[in-house]
């Protein structure tokens, strides 16, 4: 059974600086699995992900976190990367003068150095970029633009989709990527998602609406609320809390 | 490029590796005694074989420098002990200026290889894709490459020595013109004792089919460079001019006091960029060029324009304006500057626009990055005359700063005589977010090359400006001057 475990987490506690913010939380993903993190603004979502992607002021403080098999805290977030931990930002952040095209050869470029692969040729590369670009509706003079920079909400979630399905990790942590968008980016970003989907990947998908669960069907529902993980079910489970809203929770936990 | 061998300079024990260029040419050069005196001026001028005219301009250079006192301009913001003007040897070249190879065969092995090493090909079937090459180790030019296939289009390209010698009319009429030597104390010792550099002249309505370069290579320990370099492109010519300079790893600060003057008649452009490499000197700021130089070019017809672009990633010491007088009526001047300190270097770079003709246009782009205990100083006048009629201006300089114990600092002067005149300014301090390290990181990057691609980007509006020889030269360079500024 742990053969196919991707992703372990036991009695995680963390903050930042001297504030407790996941006051210990207990998660399994397998591969193939998607996982669904609902909770209300501040509850920690954000708080789960960026310490899995090892963001600096993030800090563990206690509690186990195994990633295939590693001590995933020990991993230097660039390794995780490499090792196919991949965040989509809910707040990507603009990079004034970085190419696209550059930043995404970059990345490639370690990340296949990483698995003993030889870079792409530009041909390769082009071909690769032209071919995600086209499934995440994105033109060419797009990737002629600096990264994030003056992107609208939707462009920056939609570009993040599209360096994962380019980048093509196992296991990827989404961090709101369906908050601000309308129907039909929702519906590409949705797609995108789908088409990552597939038995050796994995996906934890934060969100704070249920409305992207209609395309995204996720395997499991976790609802987080005040650092811990306050119920978990089915999809059924996202319909209920749409429904009577996160206050039932807390009051069921509460009291 | 291949030898990747790990070498030690016996006198700082820095390793090759932080400044690759840091190596000594072994090669045998006749120097003349330490120190400066009319003797040692007019012994330079022998040795060069100049016309009498020459070597009168060149003392009448040093009485006045003289008459300053060995007291330097005050006002940059840069810091070092007082530089002793009698302890500094004037002239270094291979043997004699008669053994200058008469074709480039003829090169000593030693010279070529070193060269090679330096990425400075001299056989022309090596060539850096259709550049032409002067390469001036210390004092002297040792080669130029295409010399006749420029001359077939009537370009001259060759040392200034050399000028004096063939072109006595056209470096008399403007050698001085733009920068006299009265200008300030380091061109009044540059036109004293100024060695080598290149000439360059293309005549009217000729474009300059291939980018001119000049390899700079000081070689010599205790000896100061004082090149020369002039530029004329006469009525609707065009020319591209590269100048790349490196020097050996030395425990002792070396002097480098150059003077470039350009001047473009009607029609004519001249773009000229500048990859300065000299070295730095070591984490402590021990050793390393100061690099005090004069450049400032002349739109002297309508329409002309001028346009400076530097990377300025080396020396201890950097102080250096290259400017544009805008005379003819229409021209353009432009700036476009990355200036990089690390550990302890220190940097006062900008420029100067000087509106005098009508409808002139000048647009100035500035980036400085600091890093490590290094300080940056962005100085820049906009001078608009009471003749410069609607005159325009657009300033913009970018400070990025790496770390918290470097400094950056923008001193804009503005003096605006005129009312039609339009001056933009607009001006940045930033520093490299965690955030955007971040980013970069989560996708797989190393945080060097995260840190080189945020730094690259900053540099962009600049970087695009250089012509394609340099540009991945430039990239090499900046990776290397930021090592140690991570983590
Ligand atoms: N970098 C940070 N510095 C200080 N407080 C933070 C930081 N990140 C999150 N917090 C705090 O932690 C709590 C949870 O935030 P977050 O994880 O962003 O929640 P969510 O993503 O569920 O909205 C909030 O109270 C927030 O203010
Ligand atoms: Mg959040």
């Amino acid at each position: 059974m742990t053969q196919d475990v991707i992703l372990e987490i036991r009695g995680l506690r963390a903050g930042v600086g001297d504030v407790e913010i996941l006051k210990g939380i207990d998660l399994t993903i397998r591969l193939g699995e998607t996982h669904a993190i609902m909770g209300p603004n501040g509850s920690g979502k954000s708080t789960l992900v960026n310490v899995l992607a090892g963001k600096p002021e993030y800090e563990a403080w206690a509690g186990q976190v195994t990633y295939k098999g590693r001590d995933l805290l020990q991993m230097p977030p660039d390794e995780r990367a490499r090792e196919g931990l991949f965040l989509a930002f809910q707040y990507p952040v603009e990079l004034p003068g970085v190419r696209i095209r550059e930043f995404l050869r970059a990345a490639l470029d370690s990340i296949r150095e990483h698995h003993g692969l030889d870079k792409l040729s530009v041909r390769e590369f082009n071909r690769l970029l032209q071919e995600k670009a086209k499934e995440m509706g994105i033109d060419q003079d797009f990737l002629r633009r600096n990264v994030n920079e003056g992107f609208s909400g939707g462009e920056k979630k939609r570009h993040e989709i599209f360096q994962l399905l380019l980048l093509d990790p196992t296991l990827a942590l989404l961090d709101e990527t369906d908050s601000g968008l309308d129907v039909d980016a929702l519906k590409i970003v949705a797609d995108g998602i789908n088409r990552f989907r597939g038995p050796q990947k994995a996906i934890l998908l934060v969100t704070h609406y249920q409305r992207i669960l209609n395309y995204v069907a996720p395997d499991y529902v976790h609802i987080l609320i005040d650092g811990r993980i306050v119920a978990s079910g089915g999809k059924e489970l996202a319909l209920e809390v749409e429904a009577k809203g996160y206050e039932w929770l807390r009051q069921t936990v509460g009291g | 490029m291949a030898s990747r061998r790990k070498v030690i300079s016996r006198e700082t024990g820095i390793e090759e590796k932080e400044y690759r260029w840091g190596f000594v040419i072994p090669i045998e050069e006749e120097t003349v005694p330490k120190g400066l005196n009319e003797e040692i001026v007019r012994l330079i001028s022998q040795k060069k074989g100049e016309p009498g005219w020459m070597t009168e301009w060149r003392l009448r250079a040093y009485r006045y420098w003289r008459s300053l006192g060995y007291v330097e301009p005050k006002w940059a913001k840069i810091y070092h002990p007082p530089i002793d003007y009698q302890d500094i040897i004037y002239y270094a070249a291979p043997p004699k200026e008669s053994d200058r190879p008469k074709s480039l065969e003829e090169i000593d092995p030693e010279l070529r290889r070193a060269f090679d090493k330096l990425g400075i090909p001299l056989e022309e079937q090596k060539r850096l894709a259709g550049v032409a090459v002067d390469a001036v180790l210390d004092s002297a030019s040792v080669a130029t490459t295409f010399q006749k296939k420029l001359e077939d289009l009537g370009i001259i390209f060759c040392p200034i020595s050399e000028a004096i010698q063939k072109y006595p009319e056209l470096v008399r009429r403007y050698l001085g013109s733009v920068v006299p030597y009265t200008d300030n104390f380091f061109a009044a010792l540059n036109s004293a004792v100024f060695s080598d550099g290149t000439f360059v002249y293309v005549p009217p309505g000729v474009r300059c089919p291939m980018d001119l370069m000049t390899y700079f290579r000081i070689n010599q320990a205790e000896v100061g460079q004082f090149e020369r370099t002039l530029i004329v492109a006469d009525r609707g010519s065009y020319v591209s001019y590269l100048e790349g300079c490196t020097a050996p790893i030395r425990k002792r600060h070396q002097l480098h006091a150059a003077v470039v003057e350009l001047i473009a008649l009607e029609d004519a452009e001249i773009k000229y960029s500048t990859l300065q490499n000299w070295y730095p000197g070591d984490r402590e700021g021990r050793g390393g060029i100061y690099n005090f130089v004069t450049k400032r070019g002349i739109c002297l017809g309508r329409n002309s324009k001028i346009s400076w672009t530097q990377v300025e990633t080396g020396s201890a010491i950097t102080w250096k304006y290259p400017s544009v007088i805008l005379k003819g009526d229409n021209s353009v001047g432009e700036f476009y500057s990355v200036a990089l300190v690390n550990h302890r270097q220190q940097a006062d770079t900008g420029t100067k626009m000087v509106h005098i003709g009508k409808h002139t246009r000048s647009t100035i782009i500035a980036k400085g990055i600091s890093a490590g205990y290094g300080q940056n100083t962005y100085r820049g006048l906009v001078k608009i005359m009471p003749s410069a009629d609607y005159a325009r201006n657009f300033t913009r300089c970018d400070s990025l700063l790496i770390g918290n114990r470097c400094g950056a600092h923008t001193t804009p002067y503005l003096e605006v005589r005129n009312p039609t005149a339009r001056i933009e300014h607009e001006a940045t301090t930033s520093k490299i977010s965690e955030e955007q390290l971040f980013y970069l990181i989560s996708r797989g990057i190393r945080e060097e090359d995260a840190q080189y691609m945020i730094v690259n980007g900053f540099c962009r509006g600049v970087f695009q400006e250089l012509p394609f020889e340099f540009a991945m030269e430039v990239s090499q360079l900046l990776r290397v001057s930021l090592e140690g500024t991570v983590g």
